[in-house]
Parts: structure tokens; C-alpha cells; sequence
């Protein structure tokens, strides 16, 4: 029986081993006129990345291409790894990807590019080295600023203890963000009395961001204001002030879609928040990726380019091409958009 | 192992004077619990006397309380010597369907929340038909229905997840609401592990759910339909995770295909430190309640203390096999007690 | 004996069944990059089904696996962020699984405390531990051959390098249980523990072996998938315990102990391994395909169960005829 069984084993094995050896990879035929380009959000089911992937539908429609999205739900770095694999096995043109670790993706990528596909970093970017180009949606100084700005004044005497509420903790976007918000507090005399005291992680999930905003109150019973740069973190913030009744006395602000926060602009939660047209990201992400496969765009600093609707880029340093400046929503203009 | 089932076996077979005595022995148990929470709050406030404010007290006590309602679904199921992996997942799928229901105006606010617990109702059930129909062990079954359940939230998801802008506030606010003061979430939970203690301890079926798991040959043989019985707890229990998924959906308000993933560790983290015995026949719903209130406690005072939340997770396992260890070297003293007892 | 022998055949026929679904829904599955791929991925979860087979063969359970696969991930990390080389910090990580798995051990025996308690506050306790080490951060940057190790293959074929260790490790198994004393008192201790422990087998320091072995091998797995992702994080591994009891199971082993081969977990571990695969490349997400794998479960367990009684029920009805 004990031999049946090993003698099984054997050929189960030299089976697989077969299989595997002759190897028949299929020829690597990516890109050329077929438009077949993937965007890898940090997750799926998050609105923001759902807008933007609107966008590059409608981009893709334009162009006559393909769009599929794909990605993990939960966002974490590794998570993203199989379905880069996936994509590269599935011989796409092109991974339009924002990261949610810039490194860890890093390795699956620039196989991915060895086969000939190009990546396109978007919102946030992976290792400058594991891309071909990174479509930033902002400056990443100028977010930061903007973000001070926008709590200062919304906290009376702009001077108090002020906490975050962030994504993932190591999310190359929001850490940068983060990076230059210290700066900003540091360096600005106008800013000298507000203090940083925690920065909590809600890792993109709905319930784990009340969760942390909630313990953050707790924690800090004289905080006087939040900062949640991210959609989900902003919204739950949002509820929970409303929940218990701080509305108003803890002020927020942050990185918000208008159709989220509308109700709580107002009815007063929130002041003023930022953000940008998410779904001409999408846009221009997918634009860039398909110039790029059709070898109209070489993606050196300095060429220029026309994406479609959105007119006319160049490309700086790094690879990094910006999109436009950050956008301050408020009462008086929030009903004019629908995202 | 088997040697002690079948010292205990015996022992209950002697007759009512063990039962007392290990009743009383259950009672310290709770007590024990007592003296712990007790521990745990003095040293906190003095560390940080912001603990005890009313404010934070509710506090704690609202946060536990869907768990609590867990939990009590979770003590009848392990006192017939079984176990509930699945409560997450349950929990999880009531509270979106029971949000997608409200959003696409499918039904209005008391139609869903009884949609809900009948759908909870349901998938305890499916379990139940698992464990007895298709004689799966519970800790095998619950892990497959964990996982079917969980991928069945995603299918429904697809994509999608509920907002809080999207539900009514009628629904929401069953979560803010007060009652002399007291928030409903906590009323709930409350009433909740009255009506079910009361069942356990003043019904026959509630006295037989104590029966099989303390000593399921000898309920077998004396006509208790044990069976039925264990459908029947895992029914209770998934009808109670449909209750504490909808109050979920309205705490939230936002609930993505994650909804209250991992929940059923701190569920039966405090069942066990509560002093429900693993092995069954042993425990109550108020042990449950008291230690969902200690383990609270202690997450609370992490935060209080500025301590790192990661703690938390290697605090409730720590506690799990603190519990579990500290109740068998009870069991098994008592036992060694009454054997000596018996000889004499 | 029999019974066995056709689980095997079932499994076989299972994979087939598999590799026939990934065929018909995607045309990049029969591919032998994608196998490649495929099992390099499977092999943490692979390589933890085997200790795990002879602790469930013994009669105990270990639910830990999978947090000490994260624990261990996060140690590496923590331990290469200090600057300590990996040379040495790989054993320190092996190290601190070994004495995991004495924990359980010490406790299921010493203590008498059920191995499923025991293994669910350890899945707590070492999974929060991974926590309080690496906190939410993630250690990714790691030399090339480290990577090139999780990663890519034996020079000049597509075998995986995480494959050849599984390999050698399954062989190992499958010789000590199927071949030696040390099985045969694995299989006697799950089928009757008293009569074992009579017998003069040494119940308590075996199972106290088995733990510290899954302890150790899942600190291995812990290794190899931070190699793999080029990501060290505190929640690594999280969810593969449904697999990786799920092909022991599948496999053959009895979940009340005294029963099973190795043979029969390598088939269940790769049919999982092809059913994931398949669906992943028609696009269906990992939390839907745990359905599947939920309800494979399940059945694996039910199945043979009701299978018996009907037949029971079949054969009773012709003596009545």
C-alpha cells in the first residue's frame, strides 16, 4: 500500500515537473495596436478609485482600447503582488498602478516591464525605478501646505493639539503628504502654536477608520482638529464628530469627494477641504499609458504630449507628470460637482 | 485527555451533590471575573482617573455591546460542546444586506431589521444542519461557513459598499438613540442576555443544552433529542449575530465586503474569559457578558494610556490561555477534591 | 487502507477536474510560466500542510500556522531593519517558531488544555505579537538574492526554488510517517490515546515534538513568503489556515485522528493550489474563491460521512429484501 502510494507521488511529481519544464510561455505579445490596459488601484469597492477609473474608461472609449480594473480589497502592498503576476500573465499592455507600498511592488513590476509592459504609476507611485512615468495628481509640497492652511483656519487662534487620520502606513502619497505637513508646521512662524500629536492609520477601510478617529478623540481630549487625507478616512471622521457630538468643536478638514462630504459642509462638520478632478486622473493616467504602448510617448523629462480632452503636458523630472493644482471645496461651490 | 472526560462523566453521574458543588464552583468563577475587572479599573484610574467619567464608562460599554450580543449566541453554542468560527462573517453579511436593503429602498427601517435577523437566523441554521446533519465537527464546519459566508458578502458587494449618506436616518439612528439616558445599543445587549439566561437557567431546553454538553451519552440515553438541540444553538446563534448585524450596519453606517472581519475572536475571547468551559456544560451568559466588559476595559485603558492598539490582539489571545488554563487547574483541583470526597 | 487508496484516486481526479476548469476559463492557464507561478505561490501554505498532517494524524490540531508565518515575517523584518544579516536572523526567526510551537505543546500536554483553544489564542497571541514587532510598517527592500530565492527558479528551468524545499521536505514526511516507528505511534496515539500511553508510547513529548516542528516549519513559510512578496508585514499569511486545513483535510486525514497520508495531502494541497489559479486568471477575487475552498471544506468532511450512510442505508435495504 505505503509503495502504491509513494509510486503515486512519483508520477503526481514528474507530472508537474513536466508541465513545468516544457516550458511554453506564450510569446510575449504585449502592446502593438491592441490597447489592453489594467488599472491596479491600492483597492477595489473605494469610490475614489472607482471615479478615476470612470475616467479612464471614457479614455478608453476615445481611443478605441481596452479597461479592466482589478485589485485587492483589502490595501496592503503585498496584496497587489498576485495581481500584478496575474496582469503580467495575462500579457496586458499596459498596469496603470497606484502603490500602496512602493516596494514591495517593486520586484513584480519591473518583471512585468521586462516583458514588455509598460506601468504607469497614478495617485500614488511606486519605485521611481519600477515605472516607466507617474501621473501626479498634485504637488506634493503644495498639498501638504494646503492642508495646514486649511486646518489653521478653521481651528480659532489657529493654535491647539491636531491629529491625522491616514490611510495605509505605507502609502508612498499619504506619507509624503504627511512628510511635508511637518515641514510646513515646523518651518511656518504662522503655524508655530499647533501641535501634531498622533497620526492614526485607517488603512482605507471604512470601519477601522471610525475605529481610529474614535480612539484618537479618546486619546486626546483637547484635540482641536483633524487632518484625514484620504476619502475614507475624511468620511469617517465625519461621522464619528457627528456621532459624538464634537461636530464643530473639533474642526476637520482633509482629502474629500464632494458627493461624501456634502452633507457635512452643510450642516457645518466640515469647513473646506481639498481635493482635485479625480476622474480626469483616471483620464489622463489611462491617455499616457496608451501613448506610451503605441510609442508615441518615449517618457523622457521634457516631451510633451497631447492628452485629448485635457490638452496639452510635458513631462518633468523623474518621470513625473502633474495634473493641476489642488482644488479648496466649499459651501459656495460644492453642488456644482457630481463625484 | 480522554481520561478526564471520563472521570467527569462519572462524576455527574453521582449525582446532584457534584452539580451543586460545581455550580457554586461556576459562581466563583464569575466572581473571579469580578475581582478581575475590578483589578483592572482601579489600576487604570489610577494611572489615568479619566477612565472613570461617565462619559467614558458608557464608552466602554458601548463599544462592547455588539459583541456582547455575539457572545451570548456564542455560550449556548459552546455549552453543548461546540464552537462558532463563523460569527464575523454572519455579522458581516447582515449588516450589508441589511444597509443594501435600506439603500436601494427595497424595504423601509423595521422590515429590514427583521429581514435581517431572519437572514442571520438562516445561516445559523445552514450551520447547524452542517454540524448535525452532515455530522462535520463544529470547528471544521464554522471555518468552511466562515469563508462561504465572507465570499458571499463580496459576491453581493460586487464592487460596491454602503454609505452612511445613503441610509435613512431612522436606521442610524437606532445606533445614537437614548433611553433614559442609557443608549439603546447597550438596552439591547442587555435585554438580550437577560431573555437568554433566563431561558438557560429556567427552561428544561435550557437546562438540556447543559446537559449534553456536560455529558452527551448520558443525555442521549435519558431522551434528551441532542440533535435538535445543537441545531438549535447554532440557530440561536446566527438569529443573535442577524441582531448584532443590523445594530452593526447602523453603528457604521458605512459598511464595505470587510464588515466585521475577525470579530469572532473577541467573541469567543470573551465567552472563554468569561468562564464558559470549552468543553461545555459549564458557564452562563452573565460570565460572557463580564468578560466582553473586561476585555473592553482593557482596550479602553490601552487607548486612555496611549498605548500602541497592537497590543490588543496579543493581549486577547494572552487572556484566552490565561482563562482556559486557569479553568482547568479549577476543574481539575475540584475534581481531585471530590474524588477524594467520594472515597471517603 | 482501501479508503485511502481511493481518496488518492478522487484527488487525482479532482486536480484534473481543476486543471479542465482553468483551461476553459482562461487561455493563459495552460501555460507552463503560470504553473510556475502557481505553485511558487502555494508553497508556504504547502509546506505548512505537512507538520500540520501528522499533528491532526496524532489527534491534536494547530490553528496557529498561519500567525506564526506572520510573526516570523515580521521578526525578519524588524531584525534586517536593525542591520542584522539574514544569515542570521533566518535561524533567530526558525528559533522563536520552534519555541512558539513549544508553547502549544507545553500546554496541550503538560496543561491538558484542547489543542483548539490552545491553537486559537495562539493564532491571537502570536498574530498580535507580529503587531507589536512591526507595528502597521512594512519592510521592503531586500538584497536581490533573497528575493531571486522567493521569486524565481532553478537556473535553466521553471521549477521554483520554494518548490525544491517543499520537495525535499515532503519526501521527509512521507518516509518518517509512512516508514518509521515514529509514525506508527503517531497513527496509534491518534487512533486510541489511552491505549497508546498504556502501550508505553510517549504521548505527551511527541505531541510536544509535532508542535514545536509546526511552529518551526511555519516560521520557515514565514521565511520563504517575505522572500516572495519582498515584504516583510505583520499580516502575512493572513487567511491561509483555511487552506492549509482545508488540504489536510481534503486529503485524506481524519479530523479525529489515526488516519491519513502525505501523498494525499500533496494532491489536495495542489488541487486548492489549481482551483485558485484557475478562478484568479478569470478574474474572480481571493475572497470569493475562499467560498469555494469554504465549501470544499466542508464537503471533504461531510461527504464521505454521508456517503458511508447511505451506502449503510442501500445495503440494509437489500437484507430486508
Amino acid at each position: 500500500m505505503t509503495w502504491n502510494e509513494l509510486r503515486g507521488v512519483a508520477l503526481a511529481a514528474a507530472g508537474g515537473v513536466l508541465i513545468a519544464a516544457c516550458g511554453g510561455s506564450g510569446g510575449g505579445s504585449s502592446g502593438g495596436s491592441n490597447l489592453n490596459i489594467a488599472f491596479l488601484p491600492k483597492q477595489v469597492n473605494n469610490p475614489y478609485f472607482d471615479t478615476a477609473a470612470s475616467g479612464g474608461q471614457e479614455a478608453a472609449r476615445a481611443l478605441g482600447g481596452q479597461f479592466k480594473q482589478v485589485g485587492p480589497s483589502e490595501a496592503s502592498g503585498s496584496a497587489q503582488v498576485p495581481y500584478i503576476q496575474t496582469l503580467t500573465q495575462q500579457h496586458v499592455s499596459a498596469i496603470v498602478v497606484s502603490a500602496d507600498d512602493p516596494d514591495a511592488i517593486a520586484p513584480a513590476l519591473k518583471q512585468a516591464m521586462q516583458k514588455g509592459i509598460k506601468v504607469v504609476g497614478y495617485d500614488s507611485s511606486p519605485a521611481p525605478d519600477a515605472r516607466n512615468l507617474f501621473i501626479n495628481q498634485a504637488d506634493l509640497q503644495g498639498i501638504g501646505q494646503n492642508q495646514i492652511k486649511l486646518i489653521c483656519d478653521e481651528i480659532p487662534g489657529c493654535s491647539g493639539q491636531i491629529g491625522i487620520v491616514s490611510a495605509t502606513s505605507t502609502a508612498t502619497n499619504q506619507n509624503a503628504w504627511i512628510n511635508f505637513m511637518q515641514q510646513t508646521l515646523q518651518s511656518n512662524p504662522q503655524y508655530a502654536n499647533l501641535k501634531l500629536v498622533k497620526t492614526v492609520y485607517g488603512n482605507d477601510d471604512p470601519q477601522t477608520s471610525v475605529t481610529v478617529t474614535q480612539g484618537l478623540l479618546q486619546a486626546y481630549p483637547d484635540l482641536k482638529g483633524i487632518i484625514a487625507p484620504t476619502t475614507v478616512g475624511i468620511a469617517a471622521a465625519a461621522q464619528v464628530l457627528e456621532q459624538t457630538g464634537k461636530a464643530g468643536k473639533v474642526a476637520l478638514t482633509g482629502l474629500g469627494t464632494p458627493n461624501d462630504m456634502r452633507k457635512y459642509v452643510k450642516d457645518g462638520t466640515v469647513k473646506e477641504f481639498a481635493l482635485w478632478n479625480v476622474k480626469d486622473l483616471g483620464y489622463l493616467a489611462y491617455y499616457v499609458a496608451a501613448l506610451m504602448v503605441q510609442g508615441k510617448l518615449a517618457g523622457r523629462s521634457g516631451d510633451k504630449f497631447t492628452a485629448g480632452r485635457l490638452g496639452g503636458y510635458t513631462v518633468g523630472a523623474d518621470g513625473v507628470i502633474l495634473l493641476g493644482p489642488p482644488f479648496v471645496f466649499n459651501s459656495s461651490n460644492i453642488d456644482q460637482f457630481n463625484f | 485527555m480522554a481520561g478526564r472526560a471520563m472521570a467527569s462523566s462519572v462524576d455527574r453521574a453521582a449525582g446532584s451533590g457534584v452539580e451543586r458543588t460545581l455550580a457554586v464552583v461556576g459562581r466563583l468563577r464569575e466572581f473571579g471575573i469580578l475581582v478581575a475587572l475590578a483589578g483592572v479599573v482601579v489600576a487604570v484610574s489610577l494611572l489615568t482617573p479619566r477612565f472613570l467619567s461617565l462619559d467614558n464608562l458608557g464608552e466602554v460599554l458601548l463599544s462592547i455591546s455588539l459583541i456582547a450580543i455575539a457572545a451570548t449566541g456564542q455560550t449556548v453554542v459552546v455549552l453543548t460542546r461546540n464552537v462558532d468560527l463563523s460569527v464575523g462573517s454572519m455579522v458581516g453579511l447582515v449588516a450589508f444586506v441589511t444597509g443594501d436593503l435600506l439603500k436601494q429602498h427595497a424595504l423601509g427601517v423595521p422590515e429590514a431589521v427583521l429581514a435581517g435577523c431572519a437572514a442571520g437566523l438562516a445561516l445559523g441554521a445552514v450551520n447547524g444542519l452542517v454540524v448535525t446533519a452532515g455530522r462535520v465537527p463544529a470547528i471544521v464546519a464554522t471555518l468552511g461557513t466562515l469563508n462561504v459566508y465572507r465570499g458571499l458578502v463580496f459576491f453581493i458587494a460586487g464592487g460596491t459598499e454602503v454609505s452612511a449618506i445613503d441610509l435613512p436616518p431612522g436606521y442610524l439612528g437606532i445606533a445614537t438613540a437614548r433611553v433614559v439616558g442609557i443608549p439603546v445599543l447597550i438596552l439591547c445587549a442587555a435585554a438580550v442576555a437577560g431573555v437568554v439566561a433566563y431561558w438557560l437557567r429556567s427552561s428544561r431546553t435550557g437546562r438540556s443544552i447543559y446537559a449534553i454538553g456536560s455529558n452527551p451519552a448520558a443525555a442521549e440515553a435519558i431522551g434528551i433529542p441532542s440533535q435538535r438541540l445543537v441545531f438549535a444553538a447554532f440557530a440561536v446563534s446566527g438569529l443573535l449575530c442577524g441582531v448584532a448585524g443590523v445594530l452593526w450596519g447602523a453603528r457604521f453606517g458605512t459598511v464595505n465586503a470587510f464588515a466585521a472581519s475577525g470579530l469572532e475572536l473577541q467573541v469567543i475571547a470573551a465567552v472563554v474569559v468569561g468562564g464558559v468551559n470549552i468543553f461545555g456544560g459549564s458557564g452562563s451568559v452573565l460570565g460572557a457578558m463580564l468578560g466582553a466588559i473586561l476585555l473592553g476595559t482593557i482596550d479602553n485603558s490601552l487607548t486612555l494610556l496611549h498605548l500602541s492598539q497592537f497590543w490588543l490582539q496579543a493581549i486577547d489571545g494572552a487572556v484566552i490561555l490565561l482563562a482556559v488554563g486557569a479553568d482547568a487547574a479549577i476543574r481539575g483541583y475540584v475534581q481531585r477534591a471530590l474524588r477524594a470526597q467520594g472515597r471517603r | 487502507m482501501n479508503v485511502l487508496a481511493r481518496r488518492e484516486t478522487l484527488l487525482v481526479v479532482l486536480l484534473a477536474l481543476f486543471i479542465g476548469l482553468g483551461a476553459v476559463l482562461s487561455p493563459y492557464f495552460l501555460d507552463g510560466t503560470n504553473f510556475a507561478d502557481l505553485t511558487d505561490q502555494l508553497m508556504e501554505r504547502a509546506i505548512m500542510a505537512l507538520p500540520l498532517t501528522l499533528v491532526i494524524v496524532a489527534g491534536e490540531i494547530d490553528l496557529s500556522v498561519e500567525s506564526m508565518l506572520g510573526l516570523s515575517s515580521a521578526l525578519l523584518g524588524l531584525t534586517y531593519g536593525w542591520g542584522v544579516p539574514l544569515w542570521a536572523g533566518i535561524p533567530l526567526v526558525l528559533a522563536v517558531g520552534a519555541l512558539g510551537g513549544l508553547l502549544n505543546g507545553l500546554l496541550v500536554t503538560r496543561a491538558g488544555l484542547p489543542s483548539l483553544v490552545v491553537t486559537l489564542g495562539t493564532l491571537a497571541l502570536f498574530r498580535g505579537l507580529a503587531y507589536v514587532v512591526l507595528g502597521p510598517r512594512a519592510v521592503s527592500r531586500w538584497p536581490a538574492g533573497f528575493n531571486a530565492f522567493g521569486f524565481g527558479d532553478v537556473p535553466g528551468t521553471l521549477v521554483p526554488w520554494p518548490f525544491v524545499v517543499f520537495a525535499v521536505l515532503a519526501a521527509v514526511f512521507a518516509f518518517v510517517l509512512h516508514r518509521t516507528w515514529i509514525g506508527r505511534q503517531l497513527y496509534a496515539t491518534g487512533k486510541n490515546p489511552q491505549a497508546a500511553r498504556f502501550s508505553g508510547i510517549r504521548v505527551a513529548r511527541l505531541k510536544t515534538a509535532l508542535f514545536v516542528l509546526s511552529g518551526a516549519l511555519s516560521a520557515l513559510a514565514g521565511v520563504i513568503l517575505t522572500a516572495r512578496l519582498a515584504s516583510a508585514r505583520a499580516d502575512n499569511g493572513q487567511g491561509f489556515v483555511l487552506d492549509v486545513v482545508t488540504a489536510v483535510l481534503l486529503g485524506g486525514v481524519s479530523i479525529f485522528g489515526g488516519e491519513g497520508s502525505i501523498a494525499g495531502v500533496v494532491l489536495a494541497v495542489f488541487a486548492i493550489g489549481v482551483l485558485r489559479n484557475a478562478l484568479t486568471l478569470a478574474d474572480v477575487t481571493p475572497d470569493v474563491q475562499s467560498t469555494a475552498v469554504g465549501a470544499l471544506l466542508i464537503v471533504s468532511v461531510a461527504g464521505p460521512g454521508i456517503v458511508r450512510r447511505i451506502r449503510s442505508a442501500w445495503s440494509d435495504r437489500e437484507v430486508w429484501t
